[in-house]
């Protein structure tokens, strides 16, 4: 820990082991979750890289085919033939939770009379390949919809996986760490307190052992003076 | 839930004439900044997928990356009438590299 700011105290290291209980669980939890992601990703983005090729080749076909129409068309006729559309398409969205991501799941629901009867116009005015050009792309637009619901599902687990990691990363590099040196810091520091305390006992202990000592050979010569003068007394007590 | 959610598409008028005889809102733009405007415009509208062409697309980064974490809408690139510029796959390489840190595929 670069700047240690806890108190070295009893208390102290209780929260902290607490604490690095804590990062810990949480941090396998996260990797877990990372991981799992990663791989509902990684499946996710497959699907998506597949599925946006294909569309981007079908829709170019599309492009062609309607440039063919306006080739045989007026540009105003063609207009007006698109201009009032006979089916409208209404979309309901849901919700998926992929490992607390929540992806869309789109639904759509066209309201027309039937899946042939697509073509806002009469065929009086129109050419053929219009007909064919509409109907190619209608063939498109389910594969747009639902590339448009796993990429979406992608751009949005990516967000969380670039989340979880920073988080995983943070937890195991930072967090972490500095709590395990806080607690060996605090040990280190109450160890030293207990041995600072033994040894000043112990100073304490020789101290008044060596006053009681002294006391007591005060009082000895003290007695051998008094009483030394005026009998033979043994030279000591 | 029963809320609907509209679909659009946002390109040049070639382009997106074909979307409207499916009876998806076409919005024909001429440049980016009106297209920038028009995807705003529909994002704070119920609108749930937007199509934009990778031509318009191209010159407005700053709007993908404003909407692309957010759960509506969902802007999809598609190539526009002069071809795929390659802006759409560029994009899931990108996130993949957000995701992992590293280009792994």
């Amino acid at each position: 820990m670069a700047n240690i700011t806890v108190s070295p105290t009893r208390m102290e290291l209780t929260r902290l082991k607490g604490k690095l209980r804590t990062a810990q669980r949480g941090h396998k939890l996260l990797k877990d979750k990372r991981d799992e992601l990663m791989k509902q990703f990684l499946d996710t983005v497959r699907e998506v890289r597949a599925l946006r090729a294909e569309v981007e080749e079908e829709l170019m076909t599309v492009h062609g085919a309607f440039t063919v129409a306006s080739a045989l068309m007026s540009s105003e006729a063609l207009e007006q033939a698109l201009v009032y559309p006979k089916q409208s398409v209404e979309l309901t969205m849901t919700f998926q939770n992929i490992m607390s991501v929540n992806v869309p799941v789109y639904d759509f629901q066209t309201q027309t009379r039937s899946d042939s009867d697509i073509y806002p116009y009469g065929f009086a005015a129109t050419s053929g390949e219009l007909d064919t050009a509409v109907d190619a792309l209608g063939k498109v637009f389910r594969k747009m919809l639902k590339l448009a619901e796993i990429e979406k599902s992608a751009q949005l687990m990516a967000e969380e996986i670039e989340k979880t990691r920073r988080r995983v990363n943070a937890l195991e590099y930072v967090m972490i760490p500095n709590t395990q040196e806080a607690i060996r810091y605090i040990n280190m520091k109450l160890d030293e307190n207990d041995r600072a305390t033994t040894i000043r006992l112990m100073k304490v202990k020789d101290m008044i052992l060596k006053e009681s000592l002294e006391e007591k050979r005060a009082e000895t010569a003290r007695a051998v003076k008094t009483f030394g003068d005026s009998s033979e007394a043994p030279a000591e007590v | 839930m029963a809320v609907t959610y509209r679909i659009a598409a946002v390109g040049d008028w070639e382009s997106v004439m074909g979307f409207r005889a499916l009876g998806l809102d076409t919005y024909p733009v001429a440049d980016a900044a009106e297209a920038r405007e028009k995807v705003r415009e529909l994002a704070k509208d119920n609108c749930a997928v937007i199509y934009l062409t990778e031509q318009l697309a191209r010159d407005m980064d700053d709007v993908l990356t404003r909407y692309k974490d957010e759960l509506r809408p969902a802007i999809i690139l598609i190539p526009g009438r002069e071809g795929s510029l390659g802006i759409g796959k560029n994009n899931i390489q990108r996130a993949i590299e957000r995701a992992v840190g590293a280009d792994i595929l």
